[in-house]
């Protein structure tokens, strides 16, 4: 077959809403835009252990303790289906480990905000899981095979993170006053990273409209950030927490809530590497990476060596 | 030292998710050796007992037939409606059968 009767099968396919698998012919450009979006997937589940991480130590109890460790371990397990499901496109996990290392590979902005108290736990899984969710859930019918099976393993995993989370708000909005303040806080801190993490609006994104009509999006960035709104102020209003946004208002004619300007300077320049912990989380990622780097040859050596004996 | 420093092979896993079903593919992982695969397969994909039994294979082991054969390969089944039952013609009062 030509190249111009390969790409009539390749739009055919996508037209009739048939999976693309790896084997199968699809325009470079398909190629290159899948490994991007997947890449930055992967490397932004790796390095959103980090912000957790940070408090599992100091949990307030063990049924908490044990929340946050399954959490942080599943966010390990979304990260290794995501560079799996990556390899597949023709890429190396070591190529793509070291493009997130160098800097030279993005991951989602939110991750680059500290975690100053307990209650980020509760306002992290609540919005930044529920974003996601979000974001992730209409990927489950992404066009590219692999991409899309491993968003189902995912999403079944992420309500429990959404769950939890928002347990840990309800929790400390029923609690003493200062216990409330301190939800309250987190939400007003974490509330515009989130409405951030569906990326730059509709008319200033770049690849959205390739990967729409390529089936790997579903809904655009501004559809997502809207129903997300939607969906998130009731669950606010339940908590008895206020949204930072004084411009926030439901349109009776629309049948959604209006929101206000999100701040799109911050957004590009956190995503640059200027946000408060970019290169707290790089440094992180690089060092677990070296200082792992002799278990990975001990391993190596041994199975050579074990190999060796078997043959000898 | 630095070659090592090279990817681990990667290994297609296959998990059982209760006795009386097959093995079925689950995704892949990068392992020094079989019994590391299997160690990790169980950390990655069985966190919620989603298996009973996990088979690891090299995935430089699997042979796969090319997307490009698939007419060659499957279309000589399709005209074959006599392979299977509803292709013969029987009065509705047979019972049994
Ligand atoms: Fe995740
Ligand atoms: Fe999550």
């Amino acid at each position: 077959m030509n190249t111009e009767s390969l790409e009539k099968h390749f739009n055919d396919k996508i037209e009739e809403d048939i999976r693309i698998e790896p084997k199968d012919w699809m325009p470079e450009k398909y190629r290159k835009t899948l490994i991007r979006q997947i890449s930055q997937h992967a490397h932004s589940e790796i390095v959103g252990m980090l912000p957790e991480a940070n408090w599992i130590t100091r949990a307030p109890t063990l049924r908490r303790k044990a929340a946050a460790l399954a959490k942080v371990q599943d966010e390990a397990g979304h990260g290794l289906y995501l560079y799996s499901a990556c390899e597949t496109l023709g890429v190396e996990r070591d190529d793509l480990l070291a493009d997130l290392h160098s800097g030279k590979a993005k991951y989602s902005s939110i991750f680059n905000y500290p975690t100053l108290t307990w209650a980020d736990m509760g306002a992290i899984g609540w919005l930044v899981d529920g974003a996601a969710i979000m974001n992730q859930v209409p990927l489950c019918r992404a066009s590219y095979g692999p991409y899309a099976r491993a968003m189902v393993r995912i999403c079944k995993e992420e309500s429990f993170h959404q769950r939890q989370g928002y347990e840990i708000m309800l929790t400390l909005c029923k609690g003493s006053e200062e216990q409330k303040n301190m939800a309250q806080d987190a939400l007003n801190r974490w509330w515009w990273p989130s409405l951030m993490m569906f990326g730059p609006t509709d008319k200033d994104s770049k690849h959205t409209a390739d990967s729409m009509r390529w089936g790997i999006k579903r809904f655009t960035n501004d559809e997502l950030r809207q129903k997300f709104v939607d969906v998130t102020v009731p669950q606010a209003d339940i908590l008895g927490l206020t949204v930072p946004d004084k411009d926030l208002k439901w349109n009776e004619e629309s049948g959604h809530y209006d929101f206000g300007e999100i701040n799109w300077e911050e957004f590009y320049n956190v995503i640059s590497g200027n946000g408060p912990c970019n290169r707290e989380r790089l440094e992180a990622r690089r060092n677990a990476h070296d200082k792992g780097e002799w278990v990975r040859e001990a391993a190596q050596a041994y199975a050579e060596k074990k190999s060796r004996n078997k043959a000898a | 030292m630095k070659s090592m420093s090279k990817n681990w092979p990667l290994w297609e896993i296959f998990i059982r998710s209760k006795a009386g079903l097959n093995h079925k593919h689950v995704g892949s992982l990068h392992a020094a050796d079989a019994a590391m695969a299997i160690q990790n397969a169980r950390d990655v994909y069985t966190r919620r007992n989603e298996g009973v039994s996990i088979w690891v294979v090299e995935s430089s082991h699997i042979t796969a037939s090319d997307p490009d054969d698939s007419d060659p390969l499957y279309e000589p089944a399709k005209d074959k409606v006599y392979r299977h039952p509803t292709f013969y013609d029987l009065p509705d009062e047979l019972k049994h059968m």
